[in-house]
């Protein structure tokens, strides 16, 4: 075995100890750390990534001296390492762009803890990303949620406490779903490791052995995961938790977490189960309505929200549709369109929500769409960075969201019937309020300020701490990145994803 | 001793208001005091608004409950979740009853992962006990995992409820504690002799029973789980009987660091070790001793007494900041 093939693993157990460490550090060290950790783990990503679209192939590494079925075991392959490498990037650029925000919201003596958070939320994703076991894609669920309750009641805010805890009733409901459905799993085939599971419920679904087990297995799974990466009817935990929480709290929470699960369900579908058996059973057809409603929705209330976090947050809902529409379509493409869509989503939203902080800074700190007007003048970077995210997700060409689009009403359109009309429907109706809200709030920044006489106010430039600035310039090169190269991205999902199943 | 209880008893009697109920009534009917400095004039208005805004929210709020459109859809839910429930039960109860029979030979988890386990554990992993040799050995990826999770719930519950010097800056439950610091305390007995006395027999007892679980974890049932949350439960017992200041002589919060500090970094180091070589297939040189001694199966005791440790400080952490808000 070569050394690189190491690196997962040693992303994994270096996090880890990082965020052990954390817990005994003072506020500026806790963040050297975390910088640190996040810098290692997307240098060793990129590494293995390289690696593994050298070789083309996939490997398991065996998590101890026992091979499967009987000891834990992780699984690299292209689609892991791809997906891996971008959201690195995100984390690293949210941990450094809402650094300074972030300082001044949290209690000083208890900055490390965010770090630890930061930390762990990274390792989650790691293992919710390589694992090749069910159980030990609970474990890290939980982790996963307990480090993402915390983010939200950073600021300790009234409001932000509640959506914690909200966060936690629906999340824990979430996970305490989808741990019956492993359970069930475990009880009809007898393992917990996803190859020898997909080769029993290959032979279940042939026999029709267990068919009222397995049909709940797969509805207590996908209702549970849908939860916690709040599709639409489970998403009234979402607009509090992401507005309330301190921007990079806010980024990671709708691109990392909401995201790892997303990935953890396209596992369970192509790996553990298997797209016959899923669509047999009718699971994609429900997916695809409540996506399709999650579209309109999201906009809908975004389209109403007061303030720009408020509205990045509720467009998330609708983006979270899309990637359910995706996935609903039950085939290649729309498995590759929905994890497309993650990475698109995963990388744009983080920037708005980065940038939003930062127009706020420069605008009073009241978050009003209103309070925005001639904000290109005082940060004219942060402004770029929402522009360029306002438009990916309307679906301006050239960037990674018009792809999702095409991709989605291409499958769609081959898939036929009232799956295309329904679609091709709810993409039009979402990308017009799309581009209203987002136009709307684009436009105030781009407004300049006139007083009573209208004579036009001069704006004097807010500064930007220079992490802050690179962070920025890095979210918007990432995006560019997507949205330029996104044939050769989208050639590796296809890869990825054919050694998958 | 005897002369506080008789205080007491007689505050009791006559009905006396207690201090801390004397205290918010004197809060309550406290005149506004006379400001020494006039307050601006722009703190006055602003402060004026958020009034009329609060309520206006608060009538608004109330009227909306009140309303009978509200009523109607509060029952609605009600109803609705009792549906969902009740569905879910009928469900689930329905999914179980057409599983396969719990014990049965022809169960399907009794395949080659159970019988290896059985048949070969103790030659693999040298432990007695199969479940602990599971759990630690086989798939100690997964136990490392739930650390984790403790390590993960305790910093959230610490962030939550630990009150620092400048965390009323920050925190409105700190702002209440400052203010009340007995509030919540003012009932609990102190210096309680029964449990005093019962404490001091069942302290040492309950301590050295959690040591033994945590130490025979790998020849008899129990390990570092079971018997960190037994020296956890002594613990608790020691700080409720002599309180914090007699606890805070050997464990303090830097203790409670320094000691999960070590036990998951140990935990880490030690799996990374044996990851690393049994990815790599190379021989670990751990020896796995005699089966049945107490110095055996190689990493399973330390990581044993690892876990037993963070799983003691977590419990005790817990409960020390719900109930007091510091270690």
């Amino acid at each position: 075995m070569q050394l690189v093939q190491n690196f997962p693993f040693a992303c994994i157990l270096l996090t880890l100890i990082c965020a052990v460490i954390t817990s005994v550090l003072k506020p500026r060290a806790a963040r050297y750390l975390t910088f640190f950790a996040i810098c290692a783990v997307t240098a060793m990503t990129a590494c293995v990534m390289v690696f593994t679209l050298k070789t083309g192939e996939s490997y398991v590494y065996l998590m101890g001296h026992f091979p499967a079925p009987w000891g834990n075991e992780i699984r690299v392959g292209v689609l892991e390492t791809v997906t891996m490498m971008v959201l690195c990037f995100v984390i690293l650029f949210s941990f450094t762009g809402g650094m300074r925000v972030s300082v001044r919201q949290i209690e000083e003596t208890k900055y490390n803890i965010f770090c630890i958070l930061v930390d762990l939320t990274m390792l989650s994703l790691l293992a919710l990303v390589y694992t090749n076991d069910l159980f030990t894609a609970y474990v890290f669920i939980e982790i996963n949620t307990l480090a993402a309750a915390g983010l939200v009641i950073m600021r300790q805010i009234g409001r932000g406490v509640v959506a914690g805890v909200r966060y936690m009733i629906m999340n824990l409901l979430g996970s305490s779903l989808f741990l019956i459905g492993v359970v069930i799993l475990y009880t009809i085939t007898g393992h917990l490791l996803m190859e020898p599971i997909q080769d029993s419920v290959a032979v279940l679904a042939q026999t029709g052995k267990y068919h009222v087990p397995l049909t709940m297995v797969l509805a207590l799974i996908s209702v549970g995961l849908a939860m916690k990466s709040a599709l639409f009817p489970f998403s009234s935990w979402l607009p509090g938790a992401y507005s309330n929480a301190t921007p990079t709290a806010s980024a990671l929470l709708s691109s990392i977490v909401s995201k790892g699960y997303i990935v953890l369900l396209v596992k369970v579908y192509v790996r553990v189960i298997g797209y016959d058996v899923v669509r047999q059973l009718g699971v994609f057809d429900v997916l695809f309505v409540f996506g399709a409603a999650g579209m309109v929705m999201g906009s809908v209330c975004a389209v109403r929200a007061k303030t720009t976090r408020m509205m990045v947050a509720y467009s998330s809902v609708a983006q979270i549709g899309y990637i359910f529409t995706a996935l609903g379509m039950g085939n290649e493409v729309g498995m590759v369109c929905a994890l497309w869509h993650v990475l698109a989503h995963a990388a744009t939203k983080s920037m708005l929500f980065i940038s939003g902080a930062e127009l706020d800074v420069a605008s009073g700190d009241t978050h009003l769409r209103r309070d925005l007007r001639g904000g290109f003048w005082r940060s004219p970077l942060a402004a770029t960075a929402f522009t360029l995210g306002s438009a990916n997700l309307v679906g301006v060409p050239m960037l990674s969201a018009f792809v999702t689009k095409v991709m989605l009403s291409t499958a769609a359109i081959n898939t036929g019937g009232r799956h295309a009309a329904i679609t091709l429907a709810c993409l039009a109706v979402s990308t017009l309020l799309n581009a209203w809200y987002f136009l709307n709030t684009t436009l105030h920044l781009f407004t300049p300020v006139r007083d009573e006489s209208g004579a036009r106010v001069v704006q004097s430039r807010v500064p930007m701490r220079g992490m802050t600035a690179l962070s920025l310039i890095g979210f918007i090169a990432l995006n560019l990145i997507l949205g330029l190269w996104c044939g050769d991205i989208l050639d590796a999902l296809f890869t990825g994803l054919h050694h998958f199943a | 001793m005897a002369k506080a209880w008789k205080e007491r008893l007689e505050r009791w009697l006559t009905e006396e208001d207690s201090a801390l109920e004397r205290r918010m009534i004197a809060m309550q009917t406290r005149e506004p005091d006379e400001e020494s400095d006039e307050p601006d004039e722009a703190t006055v208005i602003r402060e004026a608004q958020e009034r009329t805004v609060e309520q206006d929210v608060a009538e608004r709020v109330h009227a909306w409950k009140e309303r009978r459109g509200s009523k109607l859809m509060r029952r609605l839910y009600c109803a609705l979740c009792v549906c969902v429930c009740v569905t879910m039960i009928f469900l689930l109860l329905f999914t179980v009853s057409t599983l396969p029979r719990f014990g049965s030979p022809n169960h399907p988890i009794n395949n080659e992962v159970s019988a290896r386990y059985i048949e070969k554990g103790l030659q693999e992993t040298g432990a007695v006990n199969i479940v602990t040799g599971m759990i630690l050995d086989y798939r100690a990826f997964d136990t490392l995992g739930e650390s984790s999770v403790l390590f993960t719930a305790a910093m959230v519950v610490l962030f939550l409820l630990r009150m620092d010097e400048k965390s009323d800056q920050y925190s409105p439950l700190a702002r209440v504690m400052r203010e009340m610091p007995h509030a919540d305390t003012y009932y609990e007995p102190h210096n309680d002799v029964i449990l005093q006395k019962a404490a001091v027999i069942l302290v040492p007892m309950v301590l050295l029973l959690g040591i033994y679980v945590v130490l025979n974890g790998h020849l008899s049932p129990g390990g570092g789980f079971s018997g960190g949350a037994i020296m956890g439960a002594a613990l608790m017992l020691y700080v409720t009987a002599f309180g914090f200041k007699s606890i805070h002589r050997f464990f303090r919060y830097k203790t409670y660091q320094t000691i999960v500090l070590c036990a998951l970094l140990t935990y880490a180091v030690s799996k990374c070790y044996s990851f690393y070589t049994g990815a790599n297939g190379i021989h670990s040189v751990i020896p796995l001793g005699t089966p049945g001694a107490i110095l055996s199966s190689g990493l399973i005791l330390v990581l044993n007494i690892c876990v037993g440790f963070i799983v003691t400080c977590t419990m005790y952490a817990f409960y020390a900041v719900f109930r007091k808000g510091e270690v």
